[in-house]
């Protein structure tokens, strides 16, 4: 079946090359039919992609090792749904992932918008170009449908990779990546087109709010994923891998802030042109980090064959939307200006410097080690104090600005209604440093800011909430619950924006908990000799060996006490991989959901005497992250719910602005 | 399993082609203004934007409303700028009636 898979490929290729030039064609000469003709070559891109894949995961569902890639990916005692997620596990898998979902996403947007015909005659080409770059690269540079003479059994699957958690993960993320290329072509496309009202901005916001829900998401999967799997207790190490993700979403999260002001004010077009821009360059540059080799060496990515297709393809996306950008300024041109530096606009202008100042350090973060091996041979890397230090300088003022800035009206504020209205936040957020304070937790002054800082943002997000559900009751005399629910449905946008607040408060908080009041030990133990840390002792009793499924479990039976009661038993150990020959750390996590802490043990090294080297992590606050998450999920689908009221009003507008054309 | 590779990628080519080659086929004697797809003349343009103006400012309006209801404007403040805005509302939809005679 692979030569199915690879003309699959190359039907998606030729299909995506005829979307470009015939959509090239259609735009410049307005020709109806050719540019429904590219639409459907584009959509019928998506049939063509899901044919391969079909392809692949039917080889891998049936450990067809005569395919290279399922054979370097898999092992026929790998379970079926690590052999369906090894889809993703390697290079030429995770590309035509990304193939498979910007073609879908592609058709989707082309379909949804087909009314539109002067600004989607100009995307179709744009995503057709990025639809033939993918597809030529796993026509011609890697691609999974390379086969062999089939061995008798595969080299399975990374045992890191082996977790419920990289099932999702990846897939999320891609989604995520891939669906910044929407907002990207429909920028372009305006550009394009000369069509620069807000109709681009209102398609755009939406596609930008999925992929970067989904870039959220996955980022949140990604680190439970390290949390669980990586068996350190952390779940975040600025590695540049993790970072790749993270950049996008932060660009993707200031132009989610600016586009409100160019809706209100008609402000910030060339800006938020830029930003769209940029998170889609970030996207391609995440996928190029992750896939070119350049993370382990600059050698390796010059060695390779897609680094430098790759590096190419983003040079051409950053030269070619600043040149468009650059032509096209005219029509960019605000003509309306910021009345006041306290005002709603201004604080969301802070707010994208601080995003903005903080994705371009990580950037330079991230980039500095290659360019140091470029030029002096040597990689030197940045580590985590870098990081943290801009993570702290712009953190902090992002996170009081979520406080400030919905307390804040349009247009311009007197000192007067700001005192008025800061009143409440403020008093909360004294009476949390205080709290904390007098309760001993004064030890860290990060951890006491971000706290601090917390509260006021909770606080103002909890005013926003009751002052709004008031005037709705004062106008509608329903109940208070009635009133609520009034007040989200009509302006799901602002209320589903402040639960994502909420939930980015609560990683804050989770973030700062349990990095600042975090305790540990470690140490050598023998069969019933303990250990303590945070309140809690644990007494090494056994150590388990059995066979499971493709691998060996070895466990460690550890007791585990809060003073002199007793709260069960923990098995930390290790697994090891017998078609992999590797080994991975299975830590052990007891959550106390009252407490919101975990006690993660870890069982570093097993000894042949029966005695084990153990490490015990007590992660305060740590459970915020995750249910930071569930709320950002929250959030974001409220945001992203149609509002039938919107949609009206622009068929209105758009309808009679045509009437004017034909009256 | 080769023949029904073959048989699969030849119905995915074929039935490719038909559809990307659709509007040819449903409509093949079409030529000049009718293959022309509609475009924004300028006066539409310029009613269009005068529409968004139009919006901007009565959205801006009730925003102002809900501001003033909360408290985060005071009696004064909300004196101050509903005069400019009502200006800035009325003057959009004075540019869209003189567009439209």
């Amino acid at each position: 079946m692979s030569e199915l898979g690879r003309a699959a490929l190359f039907v998606c290729l030729a299909l995506a090359l005829y979307a470009t030039v015939a959509g090239v064609l259609a735009a410049r000469e307005r020709r109806r039919r050719l540019a429904v003709s590219a639409q459907n070559a584009l959509i019928a891109s998506f049939g063509a992609a899901l044919v391969a894949s079909v392809v692949l995961v039917v080889a891998l569902l049936r450990h067809d090792f005569s395919f290279t890639y399922v054979a370097d990916h898999t092992s026929s005692r790998l379970p079926w749904y690590y052999c369906l997620s090894a889809f993703w596990g390697g290079q030429e898998g995770s590309l035509l992932l990304w193939l498979l979902v910007l073609s879908a996403f592609s058709a989707v947007a082309v379909f949804l918008q087909r009314r539109a015909q002067d600004l989607i005659a100009w995307v179709v080409p744009i995503l057709g170009v990025t639809g033939t770059f993918f597809a030529f690269l796993l026509v011609a540079v890697t691609s999974p449908f390379a086969t062999q003479a089939a061995p008798v059994e595969g080299l399975g699957l990374n045992p890191s990779l082996q977790n419920p958690y990289m099932v999702a993960h990846p897939v999320a993320l891609y989604l995520g990546y891939v669906g910044l290329a929407i907002p990207f072509a429909f920028a372009m496309g305006a550009l394009l087109s000369g069509r620069t009202d807000e109709r681009w901005i209102i398609v755009t916001r939406r596609w930008t709010l999925i992929a970067w829900a989904f870039l959220g998401i996955g980022q949140l999967l990604g680190s439970h994923w390290a949390y669980e799997e990586v068996g350190w207790g952390g779940y975040f190490a600025w590695d540049p891998v993790e970072n790749a993700a993270l950049m996008p979403w932060l660009a993707a999260t200031a132009f989610l802030h600016s586009v409100m002001v160019q809706e209100k004010k008609g402000m910030l077009k060339v800006w938020n042109m830029l930003l769209v821009a940029l998170a889609f360059s970030l996207s391609l540059f995440g996928t190029f980090l992750t896939r070119s080799g350049v993370l382990n060496s600059i050698h390796s990515f010059t060695e390779g064959s897609l680094g430098p297709w790759f590096l190419g393809f983003i040079c051409f996306v950053v030269v070619g939307s600043l040149a468009l950008i650059r032509w096209r300024l005219p029509l960019l041109r605000s003509k309306t200006k910021l009345e006041s530096l306290v005002s709603r606009e201004a604080s969301f202008l802070y707010n994208n410097l601080l995003l903005v100042a903080l994705c371009l350090t990580i950037l330079w973060g991230v980039v500095f080690p290659m360019l140091s091996e470029a030029v002096r041979g040597e990689a030197v890397t940045v580590g985590a104090p870098y990081y943290n230090f801009f993570l702290r300088s712009f953190g902090l003022p992002l996170l009081i600005l979520m406080g400030i800035g919905p307390l804040i009206a349009w247009r311009r504020a007197s000192l007067r209604s700001l005192g008025r209205t800061f009143l409440i936040p403020a008093a909360v957020a004294l009476a949390a440093a205080v709290g904390l304070l007098a309760a001993g937790a004064g030890s860290s002054t990060p951890g006491k800011i971000a706290y601090s800082f917390s509260a006021f943002v909770l606080g103002s997000i909890v005013l926003e909430f009751v002052r709004g559900t008031r005037a709705r009751r004062a106008l509608t005399s329903s109940s208070w619950l009635r009133a609520l629910g009034q007040l989200v449905s009509r302006n799901r946008r602002r209320y589903g924006g402040y639960v994502v607040h909420a939930a980015i408060v609560l990683l804050a908080v989770g973030i700062a908990g349990s990095n600042a009041y975090d305790s540990s030990a470690e140490g050598k133990l023998r069969p019933g000799q303990s250990l303590s840390s945070g309140g809690y002792s644990v007494t090494y009793r056994s150590l388990t060996r059995e066979p499971k499924g493709n691998h060996v479990e070895l466990r460690a039976q550890v007791d585990v006490y809060r003073g002199k009661s007793y709260l069960g038993r923990m098995e930390p150990g290790k697994n090891e991989y017998l078609a992999e020959q590797q080994i991975s750390n299975e830590m052990a996590i007891r959550t106390d959901f009252l407490r919101a802490e975990d006690l993660n043990l870890i069982l570093d090294q097993p000894n042949t005497d029966g005695s084990i080297f153990l490490k015990m992590l007590v992660k305060p606050l740590v459970n915020l992250i995750w249910l930071a998450g569930i709320i950002f999920v929250l959030g974001s689908v409220i945001t992203l719910w149609p509002d039938a009221r919107e949609q009206r009003r622009l068929v209105e507008r758009y309808q009679a602005a045509r009437t004017f054309s034909r009256a | 399993m080769t023949t029904l590779a073959l048989v699969i990628g030849a119905f995915v080519a074929v039935s490719a082609v038909v559809y990307v080659a659709g509007p040819f086929l449903r409509e093949p004697a079409v030529e000049g203004r009718a293959d022309r797809f509609d475009e924004l003349e300028p006066e539409s343009r310029r009613a269009l934007e005068l529409a968004e103006q139009r919006d901007r400012a009565l959205a801006a309006l009730k925003e102002l409303e809900f501001d003033h209801r909360t408290g985060k404007l005071s009696d004064t403040d909300y004196r101050e700028q509903i005069g400019p805005l009502r200006q800035q509302a009325a003057d959009a939809l004075r540019g869209l009636e003189r567009a439209e005679q």
